[in-house]
């Protein structure tokens, strides 16, 4: 009896201590694909950041590690006049750097924000109202807006690039501004959608018997709850707005033209200067890089949206 | 409580709720379109060279269409009392997306049927079917749409990859935070600088650290676009890494939504890490896998910068898309009436292929769930 005993506690312990094994095997097999994939997703980003103080030898010898592989210099940051030496200075390379970025911000951030203004208001009507327009019902409404978002921009583009033309809104701002409302308009009425169906109708009828008009309810009490989803909303359209570059590169040419724009077209008659594509690229990743850092529930909310009951 | 805000004029209760003012928001409408027609007619004329007086541009005409806007909004509200103001929430992002999509879109249609060239004299010239019979001979352009479907089969490998992230970033581990903001990063950065800087910079054949890395596991000659197939692929990687971010927090979204019961219960049941997944987990995560899917081929078919920065569709139309091909066509010979033809057929194969593709996958999710 002792004996048999010992050895059910012998093959119990050895059981344990298999699965014990397997439970490290597991979790190094987890932790080893994840810092895999995280040097997959950040090596490019440190790489850029890298080869933007980088000199044309560090660069064709493949030098990474700063102060250790090679001495790191501003020499990208240099030729954009953004060094610590040059930012003093007068600088043409600067002046066009600026103009673009300020390009980049002004149309994103209008974009993003039209955008938000129209996509909410028609999210809140189709969520709370019946509307009847020759056949559409609400149904049909909604799916007219969501629809719009298999449009390819590439069907938009020679049209407008015509209509532009004939319109004196070729390489301006406002024109771009209003595309690119366009083509995030979907998905702020989408995720908008979505926000308002969750707030309770209550609320609204509540503020509608206390005297105030529909447009009332929305501005003084949907407005303020809905606040996390419309900035999840324009967080959203920031992100695809700052990146986009297809309309960019047939609307703009000096003007309005904007940040990828400025990017693509980097190539001079020596073949490309990689330092100051480098740093000219980080400015170009950075403000949507801190974003996703600092904001990253939003991004994850406004990605979610409609998709998860 | 009365819902039956109702748009335009069609009501079935008209002047149930005609406010005093209902007359004047009338005429103001009337007024507003009369000025609409009347601008683009005069414009027309002018354009067509009937008179030889006009505006410099169109620009006149689309400030008289904004002031229509308003002047339908605010008649409305004259007109319809509280039904109109409902109107007004969805009136303005309906005329938006009409003028901005789909009144473009039919003008798009009349340029495709004409044979035009902006750099030639000749000017717009209607030319019938001349246009979808050349697409029909195109080679080009039907290799590139043979393109299209490998980079959207990919999408599956996407899928797989994403959801296997999504699974690392649902299990315990510690420093989740850290692991789920460096994995969505990628999705944040512009495709451009992806492409200048991975496609050009990292995979440089001669210094590139990818390149070297493909040497350090024994790949000689590591150039990564002059292959057709390890071209599409290295562009398809590109693509990935941006995209695959978006698959995944989709996924694990519904990863965290689901009921932790029913996968306890099947544990103590003795059900294995693998029969867990693919009789709980992954029937489950359908619906949401479907609507992941569903939305990445449709960003998919629209692929283009990647494509225009780092191979101009090269080599030899390998890596070329609908939209990069269209872009070249464009930029290279400003042929914008062969250009549009193009652009709206491929809008149709999309549209037929969208809706086969939500009615499947609307299906598939419906046979599961019962």
């Amino acid at each position: 009896m002792a004996i048999t005993t010992a050895t059910l506690d012998h093959t119990a312990l050895r059981r344990t201590s298999r699965l014990h094994l397997a439970t490290i095997a597991s979790r190094i097999a987890i932790y080893g694909a994840l810092i895999l994939w995280a040097i997959v997703c950040l090596f490019p980003i440190y790489w850029t950041l890298t080869t933007s103080a980088k000199s044309a030898v560090d660069i064709t010898q493949a030098h990474l590690i700063p102060w250790v592989n090679f001495q790191p210099d501003w020499k990208g940051w240099r030729s954009i006049g953004l060094s610590p030496d040059t930012i003093g200075t007068i600088s043409t390379a600067r002046d066009e750097f600026l103009a673009r970025f300020t390009n980049s911000v002004v149309t994103s951030i209008g974009a993003s924000a039209l955008a938000v203004v129209l996509g909410s208001l028609a999210a809140f009507g189709l969520s709370r109202f019946e509307y009847k327009f020759l056949w559409m019902r609400n149904k049909d409404i909604s799916f007219f807006f969501l629809s719009q978002l298999i449009l390819p921009p590439v069907v938009l583009a020679l049209p407008f690039l015509v209509l532009y033309r004939e319109l004196a809104l070729l390489d301006t701002t406002v024109g771009l501004i209003a595309l690119y409302t366009l083509t995030v308009l979907p998905i702020v009425i989408w995720i908008m959608r979505d926000q308002f169906n969750t707030i309770p109708r209550e609320l609204d009828e509540a503020a509608l018997v206390d005297g105030l008009g529909s447009w009332g309810a929305f501005w003084r009490v949907i407005l303020p709850i809905a606040l996390p989803g419309m900035v999840a909303a324009f967080i959203l359209s920031e992100v695809l707005t700052w990146n986009e570059y297809f309309f960019a590169a047939l609307l703009t040419s000096s003007d309005a033209k904007t940040l990828p724009v400025m990017v693509a077209s980097q190539t001079g008659s020596q073949g490309i200067n990689w330092w100051s594509m480098a740093a000219l690229s980080t400015t170009a990743i950075a403000p949507l890089a801190l974003i996703g850092i600092f904001l990253e529930r939003y991004i994850v909310k406004g990605l979610t949206a409609g998709s998860v009951k | 409580m009365d819902d039956a805000a109702t748009l335009g004029t069609t009501s079935s209760r008209p002047r149930r709720q005609a406010g005093p003012y209902a007359g004047l928001g009338r005429g103001l409408i009337i007024v507003a379109s009369i000025i609409l027609v009347g601008c683009a007619g005069f414009e027309t004329l002018h354009e067509t060279g009937i008179t030889s007086f006009g505006f410099e541009n169109w620009r006149p005409i689309l400030y008289a269409f904004l002031l229509w806007g308003v002047a339908l909004g605010v008649g409305q509200v004259l007109i319809r009392g509280e039904a109109g103001k409902r109107a007004l929430f969805i009136l303005p992002a309906a005329l938006f997306t009409v003028a901005m999509a789909i009144f473009p879109t039919i003008f798009g249609l009349s340029i495709a049927f004409t044979d035009w060239n902006l750099s030639s004299t000749t000017g717009q010239r209607f030319n019938g079917i001349d246009n979808l019979v050349a697409l029909f001979h195109d080679g080009y352009f039907w290799n590139a749409l043979l393109n299209m479907v490998y980079y959207v089969l990919m999408v599956l490998v996407e899928y797989a990859i994403a959801f296997g992230l999504a699974l690392l970033l649902n299990a315990e581990i510690k420093a989740r935070k850290f692991f789920r903001v460096a994995f969505l990063l990628p999705f944040m950065l512009s495709p451009v600088a992806v492409s200048w800087m991975v496609g050009k910079s990292m995979m440089e054949y001669r210094y590139g650290p990818m390149a070297n890395l493909m040497r350090f596991f024994g790949w000689s000659s590591p150039s990564f676009f002059t292959n057709p197939w390890i071209a599409r692929f290295s562009i398809e990687a590109m693509d990935a890494w941006v995209a695959i971010p978006f698959v995944m927090i989709l996924l694990l979204a519904g990863l965290q939504a689901m009921s932790k019961e029913v996968q306890e219960a099947a544990r103590i049941d003795g059900a294995t890490g693998w029969q867990l997944f693919w009789r709980i987990t992954f029937p489950l995560m359908l619906p949401v896998s479907v609507t992941a899917i569903a939305l990445r081929v449709i960003f998919k078919l629209k692929l283009a910068d990647i494509v225009i920065n780092t191979t101009s569709g090269g080599p030899g139309g390998a890596t070329d898309t609908v939209s990069s091909f269209i872009y070249r066509e464009y930029r290279d010979r400003s042929n914008v009436g062969y250009g549009t033809m193009l652009a709206m057929f491929y809008l149709v194969i999309i549209v037929v292929f969208v809706t086969f593709l939500l009615d499947f996958a609307g299906r598939l999710v419906r046979r599961f769930a019962t």
